[in-house]
Order: structure tokens, then C-alpha cells, then sequence
């Protein structure tokens, strides 16, 4: 599977996880799209200082060709699956009680 | 820029006292199960060639599966960042958080 596969089918089906099998989406929250928004710049600055320099490189079979800020498109989905994972399972935790401030 | 990463997000964590840092275990079991699933993906890509790395713009230490150890770190400083800016978030507007727990 290329890159591109891979990248826009992980960030489908966390997103479809969310949306219509988790009873607790975080797409459907304000607070949860207002983070993105404060960390969308950030990533793309990061994004194209990693590939602008050449500090990451990718193959041309395995990405579409698209490129947002330097970087390939696909590493916004890449991003976005990440940080959409990792804050399940932060609210989830906390909504079991663990280190609930 | 992982430096960079840590400068922009952590100060969240004394300006706004988020404390995710505090609550390492919470962010631990948060970002583990995930960052498993992303060390995958990356061990493939990389053997794959999807991507690959200037060998003299990263220090050279790589860890099981020939990932960089920048990888590794990226895989904890980045959801860590996230992390704090949901909290620095429900932080300033807790009632957006609240609401969603009423529902």
C-alpha cells in the first residue's frame, strides 16, 4: 500500500469511528475543532520545515503528488489521525476517573 | 523542531497549569496504544521507502526497526502537545467540555 492508501484510509476510518460508533464523538465538539485549529499551523510549519529542508524525504510512487506547505498532503492526515487517537484516548481515561485534574 | 514543537505547547502547562505533565500515567496510557499503531505504520513506510531521512540532519541513533529516534520522540512530544492544547482549551472555555458531559 502506498503512503497515500494508507494515510487517507487510517484517517477515514478514525474519523467513521468517531462519527458513528464512539457514543462520545469528539468531531461533533467545539472544543475538539478549535484545538485542531491552534495545532493546523504549528503542523504545517513543522511540516515544512522538515520536508523544505530536505530532512524528510518521500518516494514519488508512494504519494499523490499533492503538496500543502511544502509537505505531501497526506501527512496532514497522517497528523490528524494521530492527534484524533491520542485525544480519544486522553477524554476517555478522564472520563473514567483517571488523573480527572 | 521538536524543539520547537515542546517551546510552543509547553508553556501551556505553566501559563495555563493544564497539567498533563502531572498527570503522566493519564498521558502515557493516552498516547502509547496509539503511538504503537503510528511505529507500525512508520517501521513499513520506511522499509517500504515511503519516506526517508537526510542521515546528516538527524543524530544517527535508530531504534528497533530502523526508525530514527527523532521518530520515537515525535511520537511522544507530538500528542503531548495536542494533549495540552485540548487542555489549555477546556481550560479557558470549560463549559464546552461540560456540555458535552451533560449531554
Amino acid at each position: 500500500m502506498s503512503y497515500s492508501a494508507i494515510a487517507f484510509t487510517s484517517a477515514l476510518t478514525f474519523a467513521a469511528i468517531d462519527f458513528f460508533i464512539l457514543k462520545r464523538s469528539l468531531l461533533k465538539t467545539k472544543y475538539f475543532w478549535t484545538s485542531y485549529a491552534i495545532i493546523l499551523p504549528f503542523q504545517l510549519l513543522t511540516n515544512w520545515w522538515l520536508t523544505s529542508r530536505n530532512i524528510v524525504m518521500y518516494s514519488d510512487d508512494a504519494i499523490t503528488g499533492l503538496r500543502i506547505a511544502s509537505a505531501p498532503v497526506e501527512d496532514l492526515f497522517f497528523g490528524f489521525t494521530l492527534i484524533l487517537g491520542v485525544l480519544h484516548m486522553w477524554e476517555y481515561l478522564g472520563r473514567k476517573g483517571m488523573q480527572n485534574k | 523542531m521538536l524543539g520547537f514543537t515542546v517551546i510552543g505547547s509547553f508553556w501551556l502547562e505553566v501559563a495555563l497549569k493544564v497539567g498533563v505533565l502531572r498527570r503522566a500515567k493519564r498521558a502515557f496510557l493516552s498516547i502509547f496504544p496509539v503511538s504503537i499503531f503510528f511505529i507500525i505504520w512508520d517501521a513499513y513506510a520506511i522499509a517500504q521507502g515511503h519516506w526517508f531521512f537526510d542521515r546528516t540532519q538527524i543524530v544517527g541513533i535508530y531504534g528497533p526497526f530502523d526508525i530514527p529516534i527523532e521518530e520515537f520522540l515525535f511520537f511522544i512530544i507530538v500528542p503531548i502537545a495536542a494533549i495540552m492544547t485540548i487542555e489549555a482549551v477546556t481550560t479557558v472555555k470549560p463549559h464546552w467540555r461540560k456540555y458535552e458531559d451533560n449531554k
